[in-house]
This record gives structure tokens, sequence and C-alpha cells, in this order.
């Protein structure tokens, strides 16, 4: 056992520099240099130059005139980007079907009009509490509440959420997903 | 499922099986010591790596030797993520002065770093430091990986040596897996998550401002800075508004990309890949995904090109793909069928072209639901663990299948390395058990099988379900055990044998709603992951030693050919009956039970 530590010591010494200081090194370095925004959290800033949030970090809605987007379960509020986090609540555990009735509640509140089924990913809380992005018919199922809200033409809404929509990746990956904060932006935007 | 769905999956395993052939077919060149392409860079690394700790490349272990190098290793290894855990207070590159970790949480975490398990018992960005992220972890998941692959290099020489008593050298399979095979394959994948939007710095946290302000309530601190109580000790709430959002930040990218390859799965982050700065894009999780079985996948083929018969590979191959295959197409329609509670509440989970519909809860919209519940497969078809979706909210036959993939010992691809000797331990058992019944004295690859190979291959098989099925009998016993289960009925007794399932089978993801980090849960999860680990990798290696030391058997008229689709049957056969029979019983009392119940709500 002892001829084995010097070889055991030392080897992990130096992959230990190998791979836990230079490597991290060399990938910080090219990650700054070629993606600079990408690597630093996708941040985005308004005219002036001031950040306005991360196009790939979710924020908490609640007013009638903005889209809403995932229910989110971080703590202490929700979309708290600090600790992620999911509900973690089983299909079967009554606490789940609980928070989805106050969800749809809260739904037919800001929208007594609307009898439409909620699309499923409305009233369901994501799996990291920060998703960024809700599903087209989830967003179409809003339109009418904040042009009301908003006192403008659900067409113009329409347009902004069909500009703020990416379609699935290489036109098949994934899913086709509307982006939350980057639409209501574009939204408040339009209306200053 | 969807079409769509269906050319998703497709594309996935379409594209696993292209690579494993030339992915395979260097890693053979690398484990027989011949020149690769990056040898020019990286040989005089590779050279000044062994005059420097006394390696002399060229000398051969028996494998005892290689057992206790490997264990002194991995020993080093955890100490210094215990010991970077304790002391990160005091250390740099701690730009949000996060505190020293209690040791029952360094302990485990230690353990399921060094054992390739990479169990999350703690959250990424409220815990770890990015000195404790990179220099442990990070590290770790390098060598963790190459200690397995190191392993089953070892065992197929055992295959192709005849009449000697050594199996290679630990230190050359060790340092050339890390800067051959894992770390050109991390760099590459790295840098395109990060154009991806993954985030590579080491900037502390972002501030970031809100459209929305939030209210919430929390305790209220006295001056002491301790939660004061009311009359009734109840702790007295005061409202707080929220301007702002804190976006934690790290080296992330560099550590996703090897925490895929090396089938670790420890996440940067709390939620994994589901967080969008770990997995951002379906590109992302495409690419992901795919690294998580793409080693595994590849050696199948570096096996089959060693022993000098890549039929023996394809063979294996197939095995775990028809297993993969099948469990896919049970978990994604069980997702996508969503959950019936919902859908009496005028809740649409329909799947249509604006939305994936189904059981959404715990799931990221990019990913929807055929991208949550593949990855749920193959990150338990293999020992990964990460997650890009919570799996404690699949429904009951979603989440039974990565139970039982991982019940079944890890072998569907399985971890790198560790994945394959373990197949190659049920393909072991699997000629005996023809053997018996033909009457002939059981060989494979041309060496035969016998006592003592069957005795070490049926601990390795054994191990495992007695920490699965001992530990969780355990813990729904006792008090702590129980106090930390979060979901009700069933479904909390499902938390429990996940999270043994996990880590007596080095696997690492969880159903996350288990307050598994408590001393209790810590110190047992701890211990299983290092029992299962080890107690493995010693008895293949004997095994090793053994055929080695072996002549090599003609083939005969009495020979059982192990590469035609009789022999596959037979090994899948093996392994469906081993992971079938042990744990039948118990995924009765969780997930079936759970499915019946809802099901009969409707």
């Amino acid at each position: 056992m002892i001829k084995h530590l010097k070889p055991a010591i030392i080897l992990f010494v130096l992959l230990s520099v190998l791979t836990g200081v230079i490597y991290p090194a060399i990938v910080t370095g090219l990650a700054q240099l070629l993606f600079p925004s990408q690597a630093n959290g996708s941040l985005m800033t308004d005219n002036n130059g001031k950040t306005t949030g991360s196009s790939l970090i979710g924020q908490p809605f609640s007013s009638f005139g903005h889209f809403w987007g995932r229910p989110s379960a971080t703590a202490p509020f929700p979309y708290n980007a600090g600790a992620s986090s999911g509900s973690n609540l089983g299909p079967t555990n009554p606490a789940l079907v609980d928070a989805v009735k106050a969800r749809i509640q809260a739904l037919k509140i800001a929208d007594p009009d609307n009898k439409a089924p909620v699309p499923v990913d409305l009233i369901t809380a994501s799996g990291s509490g920060l998703d960024p992005q809700i599903s087209p018919a989830a967003a179409t199922y809003q339109i009418n509440r904040v042009a009301k809200t908003r006192n403008i033409r659900p067409e113009i809404l329409r347009a902004l959420v069909d500009a703020n929509t990416e379609s699935r990746q290489w036109g098949f990956l994934g899913e086709p997903r509307v982006n939350v904060l980057k639409l209501n932006l574009a939204m408040d935007q339009l209306s200053h | 499922m969807t079409s769509n769905s269906y050319f998703q999956v497709i594309v996935y395993v379409v594209t696993l099986l292209a690579l494993a052939k030339p992915l395979g077919w260097y890693m053979a060149r690398v484990y027989e010591g011949e020149s690769v392409g990056l040898n020019r860079l990286l040989a005089p690394i590779e050279r000044l790596m062994y005059r420097l700790s006394g390696v002399n490349p060229k000398e051969e272990m028996r494998w005892t030797d290689y057992a206790v190098g490997l264990l002194v290793f991995n020993l080093l290894g955890a100490l210094a993520v215990f010991a970077l855990q304790r002391l990160q207070a005091s250390l740099p590159f701690n730009p949000q002065h996060l505190s020293g970790i209690s040791p029952d949480s360094a302990f485990n975490t230690a353990a399921s770093f060094a054992t390739n398990t990479n169990w999350q018992g703690y959250s990424g960005e409220v815990t770890m430091s990015y000195l404790t992220q990179i220099l442990g972890l990070t590290v770790q998941n390098f060598v963790s990986a190459a200690t397995g692959m190191a392993v089953l290099v070892a065992l197929i020489r055992g295959f192709t040596r005849r009449n000697v008593d050594t199996i290679g050298n630990f230190w050359v399979d060790l340092t050339r897996s890390t800067l051959y095979i894992l770390m050109p394959l991390s760099l590459i994948l790295a840098l395109v998550l990060a154009g991806q939007g993954v985030v590579q710095t080491f900037n502390s946290y972002q501030a970031v401002p809100l459209v929305e302000t939030v209210s919430y309530e929390q305790p209220k601190l006295g001056v002491d800075g301790v939660a004061l109580q009311d009359a009734g000790g109840k702790p007295v709430m005061e409202s707080v508004e929220a301007k702002e959002q804190v976006v934690a930040v790290g080296p992330a990218a560099s550590q996703v990309a090897i925490k895929q390859l090396g089938t670790n799965g420890g996440g940067f982050f709390n939620v994994n890949s589901a967080h969008p700065l770990e997995n951002p894009t379906p590109l992302s999780n495409f690419l992901e995904m795919l690294s998580i079985l793409l080693i595994p996948g590849a050696l199948c083929y570096t096996f089959g090109m060693m022993v000098g018969d890549t039929r023996q590979g394809w063979a294996i191959l197939t095995a775990m793909t028809l297993v993969f295959v099948v469990l896919v197409f049970i978990a994604v329609p069980a997702e996508q069928s969503g959950n019936p509670a919902l859908a009496a509440l005028s809740v649409d989970q329909s799947a249509s072209i604006s939305q994936s519909g189904g059981n959404m809860e715990g799931k990221e919209t990019r990913f929807g639901i055929t991208n949550s519940a593949l990855w749920a497969v193959v990150t338990t078809a293999a020992s990964n663990g990460s997650v890009n979706a919570m799996h404690d909210s699949f429904t009951p036959i979603g989440g039974m299948v990565p139970m039982w993939l991982m019940q079944i010992g890890e072998v569907i691809f399985g971890g790198v390395g560790s994945g394959l000797y373990g197949m190659i331990m049920f393909a072991i058992v699997a000629v005996f058990v023809s053997g018996l019944m033909i009457g002939r004295t059981p060989e494979y690859l041309g060496k035969k099988i016998e006592a003592y190979e069957m005795k070490m291959a049926a601990i390795t098989i054994l191990i495992p379900p007695l920490m699965v099925l001992g530990g969780t009998a355990l813990a729904v016993m006792v008090e702590v055990g129980k106090a930390s289960v979060f979901n009700p009925g069933a479904h909390g007794f499902s938390e429990v044998l996940y999270a043994f399932s996990s880590a007596g089978n080095n696997n690492g993801s969880a159903f996350g709603g288990i307050s598994a980090n408590t001393p209790f849960y810590n110190t047992l999860l701890g211990l299983a992951m290092l029992f299962s680990r080890f107690w493995l990798a010693v008895p293949v290696l004997a095994i090793a030693g053994s055929l080695a030391a072996k002549k090599k058997v003609p083939v005969g008229l009495g020979t059982l050919p192990t590469h035609t689709p009789l022999f596959i049957a037979l090994l899948i056969g093996t392994v469906l009956m081993v992971g079938a029979l042990t744990f039948v019983p118990a995924l009765a009392l969780g997930p079936v039970v759970e499915h019946l119940q809802m099901i009969g709500a409707k």
C-alpha cells in the first residue's frame, strides 16, 4: 500500500490541476472571448444600457396587463433565481390538486369571459421554478385578458406573441415556446 | 405520442449508435497505447505526469495492486472533496461568502462524487463555493469516470491475455482515460454549451431588476439575528418586497460537460439540467442527453475491438439498446397521458401544435414531455442521474421506469466503464446458466467460467439489491427515515425506495421531495454509495486477474456463441429476471399501488 501512496498523491495533485484548474480556466477564457453575453447569464439591456433581466430566466408576473409565466415553486418568492427549485409534488398528492385549483381560479378571476380549457403548462409549476417560457397555447389563452386590460386590439398582441415565439430548434428539437419576459418588455415598450 | 415525438427519439438513438463505432475505435487505440491524433499535444504532458509521480508506464500490475492503487486514489479524492467543503469559507473563489458544510453532508457529497454517483444532498447555488465546484466536484467528475473506465479495461485484458498474472497499470489507464478521452470531449462540449447560454464565469451572482415587484412573507429577525417568536411560539412574520432578482451564475459549462460525459450527474445548480442556465435550449438538451450515453455506448465497440471480435461488442450494445428503446416507449406515453386528477378540472393536457400537453408539473416548457421523459430514461439507463425535470412529479409509471432501470444494476449502457463491466458480469451469469442447461463447462470469450468467477460475479450482482432493499427497509422503519418523506401515501414510499435505488446503484437522481440532507440519510446513503461502487469494482478486478491467468479454450462444438440473437435474448433475460424477481415486491408497494389509486380515483 505504501508503494502506491506516492504515485496516488502526486497523480491526484497533477490531475486536479489539469481538470480542476487548467480545464475550467481554458473554458472560461474561450467562453468569455467567443460568447461573452451567454457566458455571463444572457443579460438583456434597454436602449439606455440599463439591464432589464436575463433572457433565459423568467420573472414573476401577476398583474392583469402582463402575460403570466409558469407557476414557480422557488422560495421565499416565485422566480428566485438564486435558489432554483421545483415543487416536487407527486401526481396523487392532494396539495397538487389544491394548487392547480387556486391557479385556475386566479386565471378565471382575471378573465371571467374566458371559457376555454386552461393549457396545462400555465397551471403547473416548472422544474426549475425559473422557466422563462410558456407554450404558444398558454400565451394565446391570455391575449384577450391582456388586450382588455391594456385597451389595445388583440391582433396587435397576437402579432407580438408570434414575434416572440420560438419554433422547434432546427425544426424538430424541443417544443415551440414563448419567452414571457421578452414579450412583456416588448409590450411595455409599445405602450410607452 | 406525436409523430414529432417519435422523430426526436429516433434521431437520438440513431445518432448515439452512429457514434459508437468511431469513438469506440478511438478509445480502443487509446487503451492499447497506440498513437492517436492528439498524441503530439498530449504525449509530452502524459510523460511529464508519469515522470513526476514516479510511475513506470511499462510496468504491469497484478489485480491486487491494481485494486489497492484504485482504492488509495479514490480515498484521496474523497478526502480532498470533504476538506474543500469543510474549509470553503476561508478559501478563495467564494464570491457569495458561502459557509462551510456540515460534516454529514460533506461526507455524503465526498462519497457521492468519488463513487461517480453524484447524488446531490445539497443545493449547488446556495451551498458550494466556486472553488469547491471546480477543484472538488469537477475533478472528481473526471477521475471517478476514469476509474470506472480503467476497471473495464482491466477486465477486458483479463479476457484477451493468457497465462499471465497482470492486468495492466492503473495509473496509466487512469491518466489516459482522463487526458485522451474525457478532457478533449469535455472541452468541445463545454464550449458548445456556453454558446447556447450555459454560464461560464467567476463573477459573483448578478442582480437584475424585476418588471413587477413581488411581496412575500419572511420570518422577522431580532437585532441578534435570531428569528423572533410570538407568545405562542410561532415565528413573527414580516412582509418584504422584492424589487430585483439575483441570478446565480458561475463556472457551470465546464462542469456540466464532464457531468454528462462522465455519467456523473451532479448539477451545478440545485435543479440540475432543468435550470435554464445549465440547459438553456433544446439543442443543449439534445447534446447533454447524447453525452450521457455516448461513452458507455461506444465502450461496447471498444470492448469488441479489444477482444478481437467486434460482434461481441455489437451483441451487448444491441441488448442494451433493445431494453432502452422499450422503456422509452413506456415512459414517454405515460407522461404524455397526463394526470387524471387535473383532467377533471377543465385543464387542457392534450398534445397539439401549440403545446406539448401531458403531465407538465415539474417540467420545462422548452423540453416538453418527450425530452423530459426521454432524459429520465437516458439518465437512469446510464448511472448519470442528472435530471431536466423533477422525477418526483412524474406519473407513477413514468417514475417507475427510471427507478427500475437503476434497480436492474445500471447495466443498460450504465456508467462509463461500470455499465459495461456490470453487463459483462450478467453475461458471465448468462453463459453459466446456459452452460448448466446444455451440460457443458461454461465459457465466455474463450475463457472457462468456473466457481471463482461465479462467486465474484454473484457478489457484484447481489450487493446493490442488498443496499437498495436493506436501506429502504431500515429507513421506513425508523422515525428519522419517515420524517424526511414529502409526498403522502404510496408516493412517499417511492421517494425512499428511489433514494436507495439511486445511491445503491451509483446513479444520483432523486425523487427530490425527500429531505435527504439529514445526518441519517447523508450517512446511510453515503455508505450505500461506497459499498456499491467498491464492492463491485474489486470483485470485477479479481475476475480480471483470474481470467488473465487462464489459458484460452479453443472454440468447440459445445461452445455457446455469444454474438447471436439467441445470446442477446439470453442476456436480456438474465438482466430482467434478476431485476424483476428482486424488485417487483418493492415496486408493488410504491409506483404500482399509486398508479392503481390514480386511475381508480377518476
